[in-house]
This record gives C-alpha cells, structure tokens and sequence, in this order.
C-alpha cells in the first residue's frame, strides 16, 4: 500500500490497518462479518459468543440518544457449535484476521467456548465486561480476582493470543489491568459500555425492556480515552481503544493516548460498515497530511507523563 | 429516533385472527417501510403499514403474545412508534404491476397499490389466506385498482383451491406483468420470485425476520448479506437471487437459523414475527 504504514500487528496477528469491527455491533452471522471485512476493516470481533444458544433480552433492546445509544441486547448468540458454522463459512471467503469475543458464567466455560473457537480465529477476546446480563461479563470482570482467573483458564486452553475487554463501570480500571496482565493476557481492550438507564417519560416506563443498559457512541469516548490512557502507561501489553469512535480523529485520540489499535461499532448505525474502511483511507491521509510516514509516530505520544 | 407515543383512534377487526390499529399519526413512509411498535411490559415489534397519510395503521396477525396484546388495545390507549425504518417498494410509472399477498403480508400491498395507481400503473393483484375468514383487504384492493385480486385459498373455500403462488404463475402468463410485487409467507414468496426469474420479470418481495436493533446495528434480521431492516425489508429479485437464506431458513432470537415450514405445515414455530409463516 503506497503512503504512511497504517499496518498493525496486535499480539502477532497482523492487520493491513487498526480498525476493527467491535464486538456486539454486526457480527452473529458469517456474512455480516464478511461484509465488514469488505468494508475495509483490519481485523472484525465477533458477537460475544456462550456455550449454548441464548435469545437475550426482550424488546426493546435500544433506545438511541443523538450520537449515542443505550442498549440492552443481553448477548443473544446461537451458541458455539452453530457459530461454528458461521466462522467455517467465513474461512472460506476471507483470509482478513478474525477475534472471536467469548463469555461464559465460569472461568471453565469461557475456556470450553475459546477451545471450541480457538481452530476457527486468530485471536480471542473476553467479554469481561457486558453492563446488562446477570451473572455474566461485567459481574465476572469487574471483580480482578474473577478477571485474573478466566484469563488464565483462557490462556491455558489456548496458544492463540487473548485480549481481555475491560469494563469501564469500576472506580479502579488499572486494577482490572494488571489482573488481566497477571493471568497471562496478550493484550487489552478498553472500553465496554458504561451502564445506563434512560426514561421514556410519556410512557412512565423504561425505554429498555431490560430497564439499565449500557452506553455507546459519542458520549463514551472520553471516558474510552481516559481509561485507555491510563492502562496505556501502566503496562506493556498492547491496548485497543473503543468507545464513540466515528471518525480517523477520534481514532486518533485513542491511538495518541496509547492505542495499538481502535475498534468502531456504534458509528456503524449510520454509515454501514464501509465506514471502517473510510476511517482507515482518512487516518492514511492525515499522516501525509503531517508529514508522518507511520502511525507509529504518534501512537502513544500522551502516554508516560502527567496522567496519574 | 427515539419511540414516540401516539393515540390508537380506532380499532378495527379485520378477520377471526386479524386486527387494525389506526393512529393519531401521519408518517413520512413509504409504501413497505415498517415500524417498531412499542407496548410498555410487553414487546416492541416491527409492523408494515397497511394504511399511509394522516391515520397511519397497521394491520396485526394474532400469533403471540406481543400481537394478542395490541389486538387487545381500545381507542385511546397509546403505543410507542419508532419509524419508519427501512426501505420500502421502488414505485414505478405506467407499468404493469401484479401484487401477490398472502395472509397478512397482503396489508403493507395496499398503501403500495394507492402508489402505483396514483403513478399511473396498472395493478393487478392475488391474494391468498387458509381460508375464506382470512382474505384481508380484497374491497380495499378492488376499489383502489378498480379491478378486483383473484383469490386462493389454501381449503378452496373461495378462488382457487391451492397456494397463492400456483395463482400468481398463471396471472403472469395471462397479464404479462412489467413487475411483481410480492408479501407473505416466505416459502410462498420465494416460488413467486423463482417464477419471476425464470420469466426475466422484476420483483421485490418484502421479507419478515425478528428483529430487535431496527437499525442495522445487531445483525439479528440478517438475511444473507442483506439486514431486513437496513437494506430491506424490501429486497429486489436481483438482489434476493443467491441468498441462500430466501425462502429457506430465517433466524431465531438468538441467531440460529430456524428452517421454514413446509407449506401447509401449520408455520407457527413459536417466534414473535409480523406475520404468519
């Protein structure tokens, strides 16, 4: 590719660019991930995969808040074996690098369900974090004993690399961190959304069938950011930014408070997926624009002074 | 858009399992876009509109809970709209139109036979239900096309004895349609669009999954590459050509893919969808 080196290599699995489909938006089937990948994305994350078929919560699922959204989907997914199937039939039409996201109710679980994926992905990332489904993601990951735990009944299943998703409904992110680094994660991925609940007034009701949700788009981005740069400057492992990115300055942000990497879903309502894409030409063209050849020069320039 | 509130003004009862809501709303829609219809407690469900302008309805099939309950409403109870969404029929000028409906895919055909009329083409239509009850909108669709549907029914009670689909065959080789536009029953659907490509004639179909996003986020109404509710749920012939999903498998809340039912089968298979399968 002519131009600045946007390419990346997370953890050993190397993208043609640092923008990948985030886990929840797209993603339950094979063709929608196809279709992302077509869209120019450098890598996809999968819908957040169980051990078994779960429907999620009832409708409604999403309220949308301007750039914003609050959604409780409460991780519907076929289960593993049929979404087997749906990565066998992406296999076969695309070489791009694909994560599988994983959650469970124990750290066994998560294991069974990456040991079932692992063949399938060229990496796994860990719902550590969903805000609205009981029992599961952010009520295991929010606790740093629990985090360390599942990361290294993972790691120990797997050699593919493990990023674990962070939930920014914690007073401690750091905390979350080093517990991941400490159970043998090969990267970070920051941040989950930021639980929520919004009021339909008229109705006198809830605007989620699942009352609380969790908070996406234009209004994450600063907290996104600010865990991002925190964790950044305290370990060494590779963290991928998420959280309201719609645009390469927003991707920008994330990559200049440390980000090895970004992940866009919400922003995908409007533009469909070839926005991933567009984001990565727009992030090329902005380095030319500052005379730099390689995202390397600012990945990371905030990061190391002043942020504790 | 968030779901606004807006009053049921009159409540209608169509046929023994099928009930019109009509609201205090004019929306912006396009012949086959839908709506996210909210009942507080209950479900939010998407919904075509039988009639567009300043009382907008929609047209339920009593299946489930979710269509048990609207069904149940009175005028001057409130439902939450969130809509319209999608993309509805591409309109065409002075051409030939042959409608197909079956069930209660005949509702959202109605705004769309005003449409096609209003620019000058000529409509024909065929409508097909179970039995003779169920016929939905056959006076509606004869006034607006001044030329009433030829019916089926799947017990013979009225029409033709047999499938919609088997009628809409011989209607294209007697009409020679320029287009078809078809709604109901996937299976039935997907027989009227296998016709249409043998016979280089174009159609959109409007197809029915589960959705719950609405707007093209959680990849639950996909179909193929397509998602019901961005690119849909009306999808062109072409585009519906090589979906392997189309007329053979739609999916569960959770993603699964959930076979259609054999025609004749029964087609209740226990998930919350606009109309009947």
């Amino acid at each position: 590719m002519d131009g600045p080196d946007i390419s990346v290599d997370l953890c050993g699995v190397l993208m043609e660019n640092p923008v990948i489909l985030a886990s929840g938006v797209l993603g339950e089937t094979g063709p929608s991930l196809l279709e992302a990948l077509e869209g120019g994305a450098g890598a996809v994350v999968t819908k957040s995969i169980g051990p078994s078929p779960r429907e999620g919560h009832p409708n409604p699922t999403v309220v949308t808040l301007g750039d914003s959204l609050l959604n409780a989907m409460g991780l519907p997914n076929p289960g593993m074996e049929a979404y087997a199937e749906e990565l066998e039939w992406l296999g076969r039409g695309s070489e791009a690098p694909v994560f599988a996201s994983v959650f469970g109710a124990s750290p066994d679980e998560y294991a069974e369900v990456a040991a079932r994926l692992a063949p399938l992905v060229d990496g796994i990332e860990l719902n550590l974090s969903c805000p609205h489904a009981k029992g599961l993601g952010a009520e295991m990951g929010g606790d740093p004993a629990m985090l360390e735990q599942v990361v290294r009944a993972v790691v120990d299943t797997t050699n593919l690399p493990v990023l674990a998703k962070l939930t920014p409904n914690t007073g401690d992110i750091g905390a979350l961190a080093s517990a991941a680094e400490r159970g043998g994660a090969s990267g970070l991925v920051a941040v989950n959304t930021l639980q929520g609940m919004v009021v339909d007034v008229e109705m006198a009701a809830p605007a989620l069938a699942n009352s609380y949700g969790g908070l996406s788009g234009d209004a994450l981005r600063p907290v996104g950011v600010r865990c991002v740069h925190e964790i950044a400057g305290m370990t060494s492992l590779p963290v991928v930014g998420v959280g309201g990115i719609s645009n390469h300055i927003h991707a920008l942000e994330y990559i200049m408070a440390g980000a090895t990497a970004v992940q866009v879903g919400t922003a995908i309502r409007t533009d469909g997926p070839q926005l991933l894409g567009r984001i990565a030409t727009d992030l090329r063209d902005w380095l030319v624009d500052h005379d730099h050849s390689s995202l390397a020069d600012v990945r990371g320039i905030l990061v190391g002074g002043g942020h504790r | 858009m968030r779901s606004r509130p807006v009053s049921i003004t009159e409540m209608r009862s169509e046929t023994p399992t099928q009930c019109t809501i009509v609201l205090d709303w004019e929306p912006e829609a396009q012949p086959g876009q839908f709506v996210m219809v909210w009942l507080p407690g209950v479900d939010e469900v998407p919904m075509g509109f039988s009639s567009i302008g300043p009382s907008a309805a929609i047209t339920i099939q009593r299946m489930g809970d979710a269509t048990e309950a609207l069904c149940a409403l009175d005028p001057g109870d409130r439902v939450g709209v969130r809509g319209p969404l999608g993309k509805g029929f591409e309109l065409l000028e002075g051409k030939r139109c042959l409608l197909v409906g079956g069930g209660n895919g005949v509702a959202p055909l109605v705004p769309l036979a005003e449409a096609l009329v209003a620019k000058g083409c000529r409509v024909y239509s065929a409508v097909g239900a179970r039995t003779r009850e169920e016929l939905l909108f056959i006076d509606r669709l004869a006034g607006i096309a001044g030329l009433a549907p030829e019916v089926a029914t799947d017990d013979g009670s009225q029409g033709h004895h047999g499938f919609v689909s088997n009628l809409a065959l011989r209607l294209m080789d007697e009409f020679r349609p320029d287009v078809v536009y078809t709604c109901g029953p996937e299976l039935m659907m997907r027989k009227v669009a296998d016709a249409c490509w043998e016979r280089s004639i174009p159609c959109q179909a409007s197809l029915e999954r589960y959705m719950k996003c609405g707007i093209g986020l959680c990849d639950a109404c996909a179909c193929g590459r397509y998602l019901v509710c961005r690119d849909g749920p009306v999808l062109s012939g072409e585009h519906l050509r090589g979906v392997p999903d189309f007329g053979s498998f739609k999916r569960g809340p959770s993603g699964v893919k959930v076979p259609f039912a054999a025609p004749g089968g029964g087609g209740s298979i226990g998930i919350r969808l606009r109309s009947e399968d």
